[in-house]
């Protein structure tokens, strides 16, 4: 037989759940002392969840799509980018966003039912939060291509999920990854299931990771429970694609421990057993008994910190809540750079109303 | 350039590369535009002159054009794209509605969406199914989006300039069965047309015929018959739907009390009726006669040996037009 083709799909995990590293550490992390402040924003980003949840179910905001899990994921994406790349989440990845300089205030009041919420001070150029699956991946490849046609150097990075990696956008921002050699990393963040269905009902591929391959982009799959991993298949991917060699799709394995948002119970779809071993994986436990093992943390300050924390969020959680509703003219105010006549009138129409009311 | 008559479709291109020249922004992508200046050729020439950094072929796939071009937009660019024809269009509808539409709403203006889209469109020109469809008012009921479609080379070029200058997504259709109808002189002074204003093509004082794209050719050549049966109709060329500037067509019905609008796109919700609902709700008591709209089947465009049997044609405006002039 003679072949056209042979490919390899690397799984890249540096630090075990038992907390020892499977070998010597990446060149992405040159110095373990450096992790402790990412482990310190997965902590604000686990508080910040279970408040968000809490919020929720107290009927204080919309419905919340938690992060639970996936905070090694998020946050060493958002720690690997530059201030002037661009990052297009789906909706969950706080962790990400947060390092990038989006507020907790800003996920409250869009899930709080208010568009001022993507409004990020910072980072200006970042997308908003996308609902419709997997279409900010190929929203982010124009990006990359826009900064390939200006001779800029940086990067987009965008985030599906396990169920995104089926939509034809994901496969199209693949596709043209390749096609015109981007900047581009596209994260597959598999927690395990799309709502209800699961990972091994959305493809017949064995790696998510390997849907670059088509596209000719290079693919990796990653623990992504492990903080390490992920720094360093994200320096790889990005060093990549600022050396102009193109994009990379990355696999991360995570798990999704909550349900998929407040509003769905995967008590429904999915067995108690399944979730209980999850929870031995998470990325908290390892990362802790790493850091602890080296003298980096300990408890006293895991306690300390999470007081903070907790000021922190209920600082952030207070400010959402005092935020004024926009003034119903908000509606019509962003609709056009330049608005037309009956869309003028339809305003005045609403304030009028308003002030009838 | 251009001391020549120029037809629409190279007033198009005139336009793209007036815009291309003075805005580096200004990128041309789509299938087929590159080194074979589009299948129409309205990006001939294009890539030769400014790089392929600057006209882009791109894979062959409806929905990569959107995503890409909506991507591009958001982040400083000016992307110019074009789907090949008006019936490939369906696929981009999910980033035009859900994205380009809404960026600047869903971020309060912090990102935007200064795109167009520009598609041939509509029927006539015998082609192959799919490649015919007058689709314009699935994009009319979409806020945020402006629609556009030129009816002459002037036009043409004017309303391409605005489009591509205006801050917020355009979809331009290109009536592509009057592409090369006749010529006229297109100064390339870079001045663009407004993108709010109906055209009074036609001056009258019995009837208003209003329509826009192709169609404009056959309500002209009825109002020229029906001036013949010493009807006087005035004529309006609506070129920008959203947003419509139903001033000019109000002003027209009070002055002539009878409104045909004319269009190729199926009857039921059509933008045909949106204005016949503005007429009802603003000039009712102008009227003489019912609003009559001669306008496509409630069909889908038939393949091209029974096509012009579902276009307006010049004999139903006529018709259309003599039963309006029988209440006075």
């Amino acid at each position: 037989m003679s072949v056209a083709a042979e490919f390899q799909i690397e799984y890249l995990q540096c630090l075990k759940p038992d907390g020892t590293l499977a070998g010597p550490l990446p060149p992405a992390v040159d110095d373990p002392a450096k992790l402790v402040p990412l482990f310190k924003r997965m902590l604000f980003v686990r508080t910040f969840d279970t408040k968000a949840i809490a919020l929720q179910r107290t009927g204080k905001l919309g419905t919340y799509a938690a992060c639970l899990g996936h905070e090694a994921t998020h946050v060493g994406i958002g720690a690997s980018m530059t201030p002037d790349d661009v990052f297009a989440p789906s909706y969950r990845e706080y962790g990400a966003q947060f390092m990038r300089g989006v507020k907790p205030r800003d996920v409250l009041m869009y899930w709080g039912g208010d568009e001022r919420g993507n409004d990020f001070e910072v980072p200006r150029n970042d997308y908003p939060w996308c609902v419709p699956i997997s279409t900010q991946m190929l929203m982010a490849a124009g990006a990359a291509l826009s900064f390939k046609l200006r001779g800029q150097d940086r990067v987009a990075v965008a985030c599906c999920g396990d169920g995104g990696s089926s939509k034809t956008d994901f496969y199209a921002a693949v596709n043209s990854g390749g096609a015109y050699q981007l900047p581009l990393v596209l994260c597959v963040i598999n927690n395990g299931w799309a709502i209800s269905v699961p990972r091994k009902a959305q493809t017949g591929a064995e790696t998510l990771a390997q849907k670059g391959l088509a596209g000719g982009l290079a693919c990796l799959q990653v623990d992504g429970n492990d903080l390490i991993a992920v720094l360093e298949a994200m320096r790889r991917a990005t060093e990549r694609a600022r050396k102009g060699e193109g994009g990379t799709v990355i696999e991360y394995m995570t798990y999704r421990l909550h349900d998929h948002t407040t509003a769905d119970d995967a008590r429904r779809y999915r067995g108690e057993e399944e979730v209980k071993e999850a929870w031995t994986r998470e990325p908290f436990i390892r990362l802790r008994k790493y850091l602890t093992d080296l003298k980096l943390w300990d408890e006293e300050q895991e306690k300390a910190w999470l007081e903070e924390c907790g000021k922190l969020v209920d600082a952030e959680i207070n400010a959402y809540l005092e935020t004024p509703v926009q003034p119903v003219e908000a509606m019509f105010d962003y609709l056009y750079g330049d608005m037309p006549k009956d869309v003028l009138a339809q305003r005045e129409e609403a304030i009028a109303q308003e002030k009838r009311a | 350039m251009s001391a020549q008559p120029i037809t629409l479709i190279e007033a198009i291109t005139q336009a793209l590369a007036y815009e291309m020249k003075h805005d580096d922004a200004v990128v041309v992508l789509g299938e087929d535009v590159g080194v074979n200046g589009g299948v129409f050729r309205a990006t001939a020439g294009l890539q030769q002159q400014f790089g392929d950094q600057r006209v882009l072929d791109t894979p062959l796939d409806e929905t990569t054009i959107a995503g890409l071009t909506v991507g591009m937009a958001s982040q400083g660019m000016k992307p110019v794209a074009e789907a090949q024809f008006d019936g490939f269009m369906y696929p981009m509808v999910d980033f035009i509605v859900c994205h380009a539409a809404r960026m600047r709403y869903r971020t309060r203006g912090r990102l935007t969406c200064p795109m167009v889209l520009r598609v041939p469109w509509g029927g006539g020109i015998r082609a192959p199914e799919h490649h015919s469809e007058a689709n314009e008012s699935i994009f009319t009921n979409v806020p945020g989006l402006r629609v556009v479609m030129p009816s002459s080379p002037q036009r043409a070029y004017g309303l391409l300039l605005a489009a591509i200058r205006d801050p917020d997504p355009v979809i331009y259709m290109e009536p592509k069965r009057i592409y090369r109808q006749y010529k006229e002189l297109v100064p390339d002074d870079g001045e663009a047309l407004p993108l709010d204003v109906c055209y009074v093509l036609r001056d009258g004082s019995d009837i208003t015929l209003v329509t826009w794209g192709a169609q404009v050719k056959e309500t002209l050549e009825a109002a020229e018959k029906l001036a013949a049966d010493g009807i006087s109709a005035e004529v309006i060329d609506v070129a920008t739907l959203k947003p419509l500037d139903f001033d000019t067509i109000a002003e027209s019905v009070a002055k002539t009390g009878r409104c045909v609008i004319v269009h190729e796109a199926a009857k039921t919700a059509g933008f045909g009726a949106e204005i016949a609902a503005r007429v009802a709700e603003e000039c009712l008591f102008d009227l003489v006669a019912p609003v009559e709209r001669v306008t496509g089947y409630d069909t889908h465009i038939p393949l091209f040996r029974l096509e012009m049997k579902y276009l307006p044609s010049v004999d139903k405006i006529v018709a259309a037009s003599k039963r309006a002039m029988a209440h006075s």
